[in-house]
């Protein structure tokens, strides 16, 4: 047990040993300071050429916002179509079909939000070609799309007054080169050394030691399912996931994949203090964020590493806690451990089934999931930790007496209005849509998509919505989610769940830099503070967690206590 | 304003006939017209109307899903009571508002005005005696020693000793002289002696206490920026709400446990942020209630509340950092000069001077000192921007003069005689302690020097560190020499000040100050100031200023005092802090009301959910009217805090947020868990 508990502590501080390095490093790309990937520059410069980009012309927040949805646009009609004619095109040696239009929807808007809720099962229904030329090429941009969004509010942050925050093609483009491909290169190399296919032949046969014949899915994968952590997409090569032996070949690919799932969302707080010359705000979000996620983690880990309180009923022995749905060669701590950073990053890939894990373990990845901000997505996890900044900004600036500011800047109406809405986005995608699934298979009980029935059985419909208005993409596997109802609602959920909350922080921080800055003085509110921290941290517990209170109750929570 | 008018404006809370008043207009504000402005308390309406709804249903058709019609009747009595609570709350702000207004303004009712009638263009003395109410803007009337001056307006002729004290307690009369800055004459106060002629400056009705009235009264109120910001998160929390409660009803009919119209309005009114949402206009009234308190009147409810944001004040040094004028304290002969010769030569060119700067010469001198003088036959010198200096010539040809250095000086230079070294050198000592030297010379002859000397408030110095913690930069301002100014500047502890100071330099500063970010606020009596009052983001006017002044400004002082400035800064800042501190409380009350109402929503099919029952209520029925009746009682018992509102303590923004987070975020966590559990050992006994 204590190794398994050390097998945590290490992956957590390695990753925090990688980022810090890591964050200045993002920190000089973007402000064009000199740094060891200059030498991409000439590649850089090809690319704007070809694609006719003037890359000095600065953009406004509303420039970056169009320039943001338009790219994104083009993407996903791109998705759509490829995924609607795959079974006739090339690379597809093991004959898979294309997909019904309703997949299509679903996987190009889930692989373009950087959700990766895959309504289908890879090895079956995703050719080579459309892995690698559409999976993998939305993973590389939907990642760059957060980081570059998250720039463009940084520079917005700035001490001085601001209207142009830098070229979106720009801060897009260089994410890519200069952050996301070099890093997977290493990621896809360190897992092709431990077992994981990079080949593009098809299906092999084996024997089984019991002399069954097998046979077993292959494909050029290392690459994208390094791309899938690093770019926190989670999109697997395999159904199974991180699970599956191939794709999470043994314990050192467990701790490179959950290292690269973290890397960036630790790295852009820490480039955060470098960019705007405020480490210790950048300290103290980290310090909050990592608080919140170990609210979540300590109660999962203890429920899974105690076991089913069922089999302690029937006088079972289980020592090693609670193994179903589990990995052997990962176990219950790590398990968990990565179930809770899976879900509070937004990645969504998994190595243990969500489904089976006890109910603790099952809301805590919720909550995860409903706060959204503890770390989070490549560049969305702090665009929307910027959101409760300025919500708990606004009521802790009265608490003072002073008109709140944030960072030089009044908050007025005009900003709360947004702020709120996008508070008010998450808790309304998912309660709704629950709420209609909930009215639909009440009224149609004789729909087969819950596999459970009873508390379990909601679970499994709340975390389909929250995994989707979260952009995270795991799933419970119970839920039989490739039906038009599934596949097109949580279709929408993920849209909205993903532009909305991109667009407001970028509004906000564009209005707030072009208003008046004042300098820092003796009454100033310091949002640097552990005071400020736990502000923050109520705000969002409060906001974001209260809510799902009631639906908590009627899922996992009456579930935890019928298992008493 | 002293202690006494302190007691006598602050009106009592518990006053029989404002709580009567209250309570009848917290019923006449149940209109939903008037509701739609408070969105958090419009919902409540809404959720009321519907148990009414609920009830009449069950009569009619005797249903017993809903529970027992006693138990739907109580839900609708104190969500009822809720209502009413808010509304009360925002009345009794008023009310208060208004009789301190209405105790200001009857004073000025009514009374008989001595109205000049205008004969063609011109005006003679042709007295009409009229209402105060029939004066108009532009008319000139005329008052005697006795009368009480009807109406506010500028003299235009004649000086008078007028008694304020009906405006601010201060029973000293005052001297108010046509010309110069101190023309303007209030409403209500009494002429003591001699005989002015006022010219009428507002319209009737449009008064600044009418304006402040109107104020309170709600009719011409605005929301603030700030409250609107606020408004704008209570509603997105009452949204959350919405949904939550909404989609409650789907997943519970999934889970197959039934939940009542009650119950489900009872969560929902609960969640929601009832308590800022009921208390927040009458905190903002309350502000302004304080601010009149303070007995300054402010023109609008915005200028109170940037008054807590202020980053600079600029304060006068004259009255404000010192008292008074200067003082005399020390003669200093020249060498060879007797100082009995030189303490006559001061007391002679002082005896007919009436500044105090002259007075206090003559009382360091004693009283021995001038008993034998007499003033026949000489000739005063006035004191003259050109000469900057006075004096006095004597039947036997002697010239006495006293004035400013160089001045003096030159006249001696001029006149052959050297200017001694050793005054020279104690004129520059003088000064770099902050004094003024005022040299004084006979026949051109230089006999010494007069050490004037600054008197510092006492007290003034803790102030200014106060603000200084507050994160005010304290700016003073004085037409010394340089010099001087830094002197007293250090012994005062202000930040910063401008010395030899224009109106142009006042606006200049303020401009400088604005463009980095800043908010200034200073104060101000003279039309000169009016374009700096205009200027700054909060500018208060002396009642005793021009009308030009008074217009400029955005808050108008009854009591002239300058260091009120002080005083508004934190009614400003506690306006704010009242706010938030209430929202958090509000918002964290959430947790405990969660804990009491869910289980009890679901207790009865999911018996297993007893566990998250941790306050252990009896039952259902008892959880869900425990929180509901705690919710709303919890609206009467802050009224007096939003009233009074929470106090500020410069203790630094951080530790600040530390403290107010502890009293009302964790306070407002544990209250209500204890609040609703005793609620609910009472109901227990009948439900």
């Amino acid at each position: 047990m204590k190794t398994e508990l050390l097998g945590v502590v290490a992956s957590f501080l390695l990753t925090l040993l990688l980022a810090f390095p890591l964050g200045k490093y993002i920190s000089k790309v973007f402000r064009k300071e000199k740094n060891w990937f200059d030498f991409m520059a000439p590649f850089e410069r090809f690319i704007f050429r070809i694609c006719g980009i003037d890359v000095t012309r600065e953009m406004n927040w509303k420039q970056h916002v169009a320039a943001l949805l338009s790219l994104n646009m083009l993407w996903l009609v791109y998705a759509f179509v490829m995924f609607l004619f795959q079974g006739s095109l090339f690379g597809n040696p093991d004959s898979n079909p294309s997909m019904s239009a309703h997949l299509s929807f679903n996987t190009a808007i889930s692989f373009l939000t950087n959700c990766n809720l895959q309504d289908y099962a890879p090895e079956t229904g995703a050719t080579y070609l459309i892995q690698l030329a559409v999976l993998m090429f939305l993973h590389f941009v939907s990642a760059a799309t957060g980081i570059a969004a998250l720039v463009v509010v940084f520079k917005a942050m700035q001490d001085k007054v601001v209207d142009k925050m830098g070229n979106f093609f720009e801060l897009f483009l260089k994410s890519i080169t200069r952050i996301l491909l070099p890093i997977s290169l290493v990621i896809a190399l360190l897992l092709v050394f431990h077992g994981t296919p990079a080949s593009f032949d098809g299906k092999d046969t084996l024997i089984t030691m019991q002399g069954d014949t097998s046979v077993v899915s292959r494909g050029p994968a290392a690459g994208m399912i390094a791309i899938k952590h690093l770019g926190t997409n989670g999109g697997g090569w395999f159904g199974a996931n991180s699970a599956h032996p191939l794709e999470n070949p043994d314990y050192f690919t467990n701790i490179v994949e959950i290292v690269a799932q973290c890397l960036i969302p630790f790295a852009l707080v820490f480039s955060l203090g470098f960019f705007l010359n405020r480490k210790k705000m950048a300290w103290s979000i980290f310090g909050v964020m990592t608080v919140g996620m170990l609210c979540f983690l300590l109660p999962a880990m203890h429920a899974e590493m105690k076991g089913n309180p069922a089999f302690d009923h029937m006088g079972l022995s289980q020592t090693t806690g609670n193994m179903e749905g589990k990995e052997q060669r990962f176990g219950p701590a790590a398990s968990s451990y990565w179930s809770i950073l899976t879900t509070v990053i937004s990645t969504g890939s998994i190595n243990a089934a969500h489904d089976s894990f006890m109910p603790v373990g099952g809301a805590m990845q919720m909550l995860g999931m409903m706060t959204n901000c503890f770390y989070g997505g490549n560049g969305v996890g702090i665009l929307n930790y910027y959101i409760f900044i300025i919500i708990a900004v606004f009521i802790s600036g009265l608490m003072v007496g002073r008109t709140p500011e944030f960072l030089g800047r009044k908050i007025e109406a005009k900003e709360m209005k947004i702020a709120t809405i996008i508070a008010l986005l998450h808790p309304l995608l998912i309660l709704t849509f629950t709420a209609i699934s909930s009215f639909a298979i009440t009224k149609n009980p004789e729909l087969s998509w819950l596999n459970n029935k009873g508390y379990h059985g909601f679970s499994e419909m709340l975390y389909q919505y929250t995994s989707s208005s979260a952009n995270n993409g795991s799933g419970y596997e119970g839920l039989g989610d490739n039906t038009p109802f599934w596949n097109i609602t949580t279709g929408f959920v993920m849209l909205l769940g993903r532009f909305l909350p991109i667009i407001g922080p970028m509004a906000i921080a564009g209005v707030l830099a072009r208003k008046k800055f004042i300098p820092e003085s003796a009454g100033t509110l310091r949002t640097d503070t552990a005071t400020f921290g736990v502000m923050t941290y109520a705000v969002i517990m409060i906001l974001a967690a209260l809510a799902f209170f009631p639906a908590l109750t009627l899922g996992p929570l009456a579930e935890y206590f019928s298992f008493r | 304003m002293n202690a006494q008018a302190t007691k006598q404006k602050s009106t009592s809370l518990l006053n029989p006939e404002l709580l009567k008043q209250a309570l009848k207009h917290a019923f006449v504000k149940l209109h939903p017209k008037g509701m739609i402005r408070n969105p958090v308390m419009f919902t409540v309406e809404i959720g009321t109307a519907v148990m009414l709804v609920v009830i009449v249903n069950i009569l009619l058709t005797h249903t017993r899903s809903q529970g027992s019609l006693a138990y739907n009747i109580f839900i609708f009595i104190v969500l009822f009571l809720t209502l009413i609570f808010a509304n009360f709350a925002e009345a009794i702000a008023e009310a208060r508002g208004k009789a301190q207004a209405e105790s200001l303004r009857k004073t000025r009712e009514e009374t008989p005005a001595k109205l000049v009638a205008p004969v063609g263009e011109l005006r003679v003395d042709e007295i009409q005696i009229v209402s105060s109410s029939q004066l108009k803007k532009g008319d000139v009337f005329i008052c005697e020693t006795g009368d009480t001056i009807p109406t506010d307006g500028e003299i235009i002729q004649g000086l008078a000793t007028i008694d304020e004290s009906a405006i601010t307690g201060e029973s000293a009369p005052v001297i108010r002289e046509a010309g110069g800055d101190k023309s303007s004459v209030t409403g209500g106060t009494k002429v003591l002696s001699d005989k002015i002629k006022v010219r009428v400056t507002t319209e009737p009705g449009e008064s600044f206490l009418d304006k402040m009235i109107a104020l309170v009264e709600g009719a011409s109120r605005q929301k603030t920026p700030n409250e609107i910001a606020l408004t704008i998160l209570l509603a997105a929390f009452t949204l959350v709400f919405i949904i939550v409660c909404v989609t409650l009803k789907p997943f519970a009919d999934y889970a197959k446990t039934p939940i009542t119209i009650a119950a489900l309005i009872s969560l929902f009114v609960c969640l929601i942020p009832t308590t800022i949402g009921g208390l927040l206009s009458a905190i903002g009234i309350a502000g302004m209630n304080r601010a009149l308190q303070a007995n300054v009147i402010s023109k609008s409810g915005k200028a109170v509340e940037t008054a807590g944001d202020i980053d600079v004040l600029l304060l006068d040094k004259t009255g404000t950092i010192t008292i008074g004028n200067r003082k005399a304290t020390r003669f200093y002969p020249a060498n060879g000069i007797d100082d009995s010769r030189l303490v006559e030569a001061c007391v002679l060119s002082s005896l007919a001077d009436e500044t105090p700067e002259g007075k206090s010469i003559i009382e360091l001198a004693g009283k021995d000192s001038w008993k034998n003088l007499s003033l026949e036959g000489t000739a005063m010198i006035k004191f003259t921007a050109e000469t900057r200096c006075s004096g006095i010539d004597m039947p036997n040809g002697k010239r006495i003069r006293k004035g400013a250095t160089d001045s003096i000086r030159k006249m001696t230079e001029k006149a052959g005689h050297v200017f001694p070294a050793e005054t020279a050198t104690k004129v520059q000592e003088i000064a770099a302690n902050g004094g003024t030297p005022l040299v004084v010379c006979e026949n051109e002859q230089t006999l010494g020097v007069i050490e004037l000397q600054d008197i510092i408030k006492p007290g003034i110095s803790e102030r200014f560190e106060r603000l200084r913690k507050m994160g005010v930069k304290t700016v003073m301002v004085t037409g010394d020499n340089p010099l001087t100014a830094k002197f007293i500047a250090q012994k005062a502890g202000v930040d910063d000040f401008i010395a030899e100071a224009t109106p142009l330099d006042k606006m200049n500063y303020i401009k400088k100050e604005q463009s980095g970010g800043k908010l200034v606020a200073m104060m101000g009596d003279g039309t000169n100031d009016a374009p700096a009052l205009a200027q700054a983001d909060v500018g208060v006017a002396m009642n005793s200023g021009t009308q030009a002044a008074k217009e400029a400004g955005n808050m108008v002082d009854l009591d002239n005092d300058p260091t009120k400035l002080i005083e508004i800064v934190e009614i400003g800042k506690q306006l704010l802090i009242t706010r938030g501190t209430l929202t958090t409380f509000s918002i964290a009350n959430d947790v405990a009301k969660y804990f009491a109402i869910v289980p009890a929503l679901f207790i009865t099919s999911i018996p297993a959910l007893q566990g998250l029952n941790i306050m252990r209520l009896h039952s259902p029925e008892s959880a869900i009217l425990s929180a509901v009746i705690f919710n709303a009682i919890i609206i009467p018992l802050l009224i007096p805090l939003a009233l009074k509102g929470v106090e500020y303590k410069p203790i630094g923004a951080s530790a600040l947020l530390r403290r107010n987070l502890m009293i009302y975020g964790l306070g407002g966590i544990i209250v209500p868990f204890i609040g609703i559990k005793l609620i609910d050992l009472v109901i227990r006994l009948f439900f």
